[in-house]
């Protein structure tokens, strides 16, 4: 409790603070809380120094607040403080929880219309805004930086171990691992960072096999589990047989693992494409980026990806001034040259056709066309209900409770199916917590 | 002795104390209060609906399996490092006590790690252990042993127990140090004269001699072993592999701020809050009748 309250004091006297420090003159302030660090926070305070002089009526006032949970805690204590900033970056497990909140946020495309701002939600990519729009197809927030999971090679591994192609599919991915262990990475065949986004809800959606029902929850908050299937249950025992022999090496919830990768000691590596600025930095080896892989006897499979990576959330309870300078700047985030810049600059991806258009025309995907293979992945097909995205209430906590249990069966205290039965019914249990609370 | 004469206004010695009674009725008594409202509330973590639901929030907690597993291991880790940093603090400072070259310099030493926050406590131990990063670690599954506190729920908890009662340790030392010191060179000296052995001095005169000291350390580290290791554990292991290193603090925190369900997190706090009141009160009427003062 105290550390709420702490953090509602410290928003609190930032947002004096900010406001004591404010010109005279009548220029609309627009407060922008973000999670963004080194190279992409310029991205960011860039972007804001730009619209800032190109229009003089309004002023975006860009703010780190730390990590992606850090950000949206601060910003919903500052809501419950009665001073919310008008914009706020939040990451895309937590959209449901923004979504439920009717009130504490203005969807975007309501924003747009009242605002008269051109806006053609056709123009972005169905992949990454279907993520953040209503079954109808409404933009509720807007997507700033997105990713997706790719496989990270070390190839110069691979041409030591004599595998003369890039693996495709999991049961290549397996055999593999096993030829490089015995070429001398002995301690990590394959791995991967975010082990439930990984192994759970992408790899659901790239074989077209829900993640929970009503649309992975994209169509009500009534939604139920259901990763506990045979897909589901036969990677993750996969995953727990080669773990024994470090075939497979567990690496953690969360990024952290990720020097793995990078320090030469895993040479495949599954994790999020934004993970290429601290590959292309660090690794003093050849490398690239192939689509995650998958099992061939899955009919239909690969499907396409899902997204990770953040959206713009408009915040309740503005001025409609205030409002129609966000919707322009939002109407500026959008223009294709800018979507081309922020695409090369920060490594995430494009939002619009015509910037993705604009950026293959340049030939930028031809020296380093790992950039474009989490495009490929997320357009690879026309997304389907088990592939638009997912909208779980509680997903941070949900996303803990799944690892936990992944982590009893790789530790061999619970068998692979055991411990995916036991996170989907922890799982719900949290679903219906969160369904009670959400607004109707 | 007429302790009350020094103040001549009746609303002086009212006046001097206001000061500290501000900052604990708002700082301290307020947010708990808050927290007993908060616990009996059904919210969104935007606070937008609000229902009162009596003891729902309790009556979750007390059917939960996972909830006593958590208490039952908050008490396994508050025993284990209280036990082991008293221990090994008493130790050290009975060596710290006997004249030594540089005395001073090893005293000081001891001291340091307190100074260390506890986050970054859990940030220097898994630079040491971590399976992939530590330096320890290399040698130990270089040595055969299968190191992997990512995966091992017991190994991952001994870290915690390691890190937690290694910064714990120079506390208690300052503490015991400061005691023995005020122990009278003649009783101990006379002890030596009628023919008692330095072990049997020990436990039959500096031992006794020094139990107030150790009542005071058992009650401040089993506080310490409850809140404290917050920082370690959300650092180390984030209460991972499994639950294996959740604590009843750790809930709360994950609850609440992860998990936006204030309700229950205030409910777990309001728990946690009766443990350490019962737990203290229980130090304070049975422990304390054995301490000669």
């Amino acid at each position: 409790m105290s550390l709420r309250q702490f953090c509602a004091a410290t928003a609190t006297a930032a947002a004096l603070a900010l406001a004591a420090a404010s010109p005279a003159h009548a220029v609309t302030e627009i407060q922008w809380w973000h999670a963004m660090t080194g190279a992409n926070n310029d991205v960011i305070v860039k972007l804001a120094n730009d619209f800032n002089a190109s229009q003089t009526d309004y002023k975006v006032v860009p703010t780190y607040k730390g990590n992606y949970p850090d950000t949206m805690n601060a910003g919903i204590a500052a809501f419950r403080a009665g001073n919310a900033p008008h914009i706020m970056q939040v990451f895309e497990v937590g959209t449901a929880t923004m979504m439920a909140a009717t009130g504490a946020v203005k969807p975007v495309y309501k924003l747009m219309q009242e605002a008269g701002e051109k806006f053609d939600p056709k123009s972005y990519l169905p992949a990454i805004t279907g993520y953040y729009s209503t079954s109808k197809g409404e933009m509720l927030s807007f997507p700033f930086n997105s990713s997706s999971t790719v496989m990270w090679i070390n190839l110069d591994a691979l041409k030591k171990a004599d595998i003369a192609e890039i693996p495709k599919t999991w049961p290549e991915v397996f055999d593999d691992a096993k030829k490089l262990k015995a070429a001398g990475y002995s301690t990590c065949g394959f791995s991967g960072s975010w082990v439930t986004w990984v192994n759970l809800e992408q790899l659901s959606a790239w074989h077209n096999v829900p993640l929970a029902s009503k649309a992975n929850g994209l169509d009500g908050f009534d939604t139920v589990l259901e990763f506990n299937g045979p897909l589901q249950v036969r990677h993750l025992e996969k995953l727990v047989e080669l773990q024994k022999d470090k075939t497979y090496d567990y690496a953690g919830r969360t990024n952290t693992g990720e020097g793995r990768f990078t320090s030469g000691e895993c040479p495949i590596y599954l994790t999020s494409s934004s993970f290429f600025g601290n590959v292309k930095a660090q690794a003093k080896f050849n490398f690239t980026a192939a689509p995650m892989p998958y099992y061939p006897d899955v009919k239909g499979a690969p499907q396409n990806s899902i997204i990770g990576g953040a959206s713009l959330w408009v915040m309740g309870g503005k001025t409609p001034e205030e409002y129609k300078g966000v919707a322009k700047f939002l109407t500026f985030l959008s223009d294709t040259d800018r979507q081309v810049y922020i695409h090369k600059a920060s490594g995430y991806l494009p939002i619009t056709k015509a910037a993705y258009e604009k950026a293959k025309a340049e030939g930028f995907y031809k020296d380093q066309p790992y950039l474009e293979t989490p495009l490929l992945e997320l357009t690879n097909k026309e997304p389907t209900e088990n592939s638009r995205g997912l909208r779980l209430g509680n997903m941070v906590q949900l996303r803990d409770v799944w690892s936990e249990e992944i982590e009893q069966a790789l530790a061999g205290k619970k068998t692979a199916k055991q411990a995916l039965d036991a996170a989907v019914e922890r799982g719900n249990q949290m679903l219906r917590q969160f369904e009670k609370t959400a607004v109707k | 002795m007429q302790k009350n004469a020094i103040f001549q206004s009746k609303l002086l010695p009212f006046a001097l104390v206001a000061p500290q009674l501000a900052i604990v009725l708002i700082f301290f008594y307020w947010p708990a209060a808050q927290a007993v409202v908060q616990s009996f509330l059904l919210q969104d973590a935007f606070g937008l609906s609000t229902s009162f639901v009596w003891f729902e929030n309790y009556l979750d907690l007390l059917q939960d399996a996972e909830y006593f597993a958590t208490i039952g291991r908050t008490f396994f880790f508050s025993f284990a490092i209280a036990l082991s940093s008293l221990s090994l603090a008493l130790l050290l400072a009975v060596m710290a006590d006997k004249p030594l070259r540089g005395g001073t310099l090893y005293r000081t030493l001891l001291i340091w790690p307190y100074a260390v926050a506890p986050p970054v406590v859990g940030v220097l131990w898994i630079f040491m252990l971590h399976p992939s990063l530590g330096v320890l670690a290399r040698y130990l599954r270089a040595m055969g042993v299968d190191w992997n506190p990512l995966l091992d729920g017991n190994q991952a908890a001994l870290l915690i127990i390691l890190a937690a009662a290694w910064k714990q340790i120079s506390y208690n030392f300052l503490f015991f140090l400061a005691g023995l010191q005020s122990i009278p060179k003649s009783v101990i000296e006379a002890a030596a004269i009628d023919g008692a052995r330095p072990m049997r001095r020990f436990w039959t005169v500096i031992f006794p001699l020094l139990s107030p000291t150790i009542f005071f350390l058992i009650v401040v580290n089993i506080v310490y072993a409850f809140f404290d290791t917050f920082g370690i554990i959300d650092t180390m292991t984030r209460g991972g592999p499994g639950t294996s290193t959740v604590t009843l603090v750790y809930k709360v925190y994950t609850e609440g701020l992860i998990g936006g369900n204030l309700g229950s997190s205030a409910a777990q706090s309001v728990i946690l809050m009766v443990i350490v009141i019962v737990l203290t009160a229980i130090q304070f009427r049975f422990v304390e009748r054995k301490v000669t003062y």
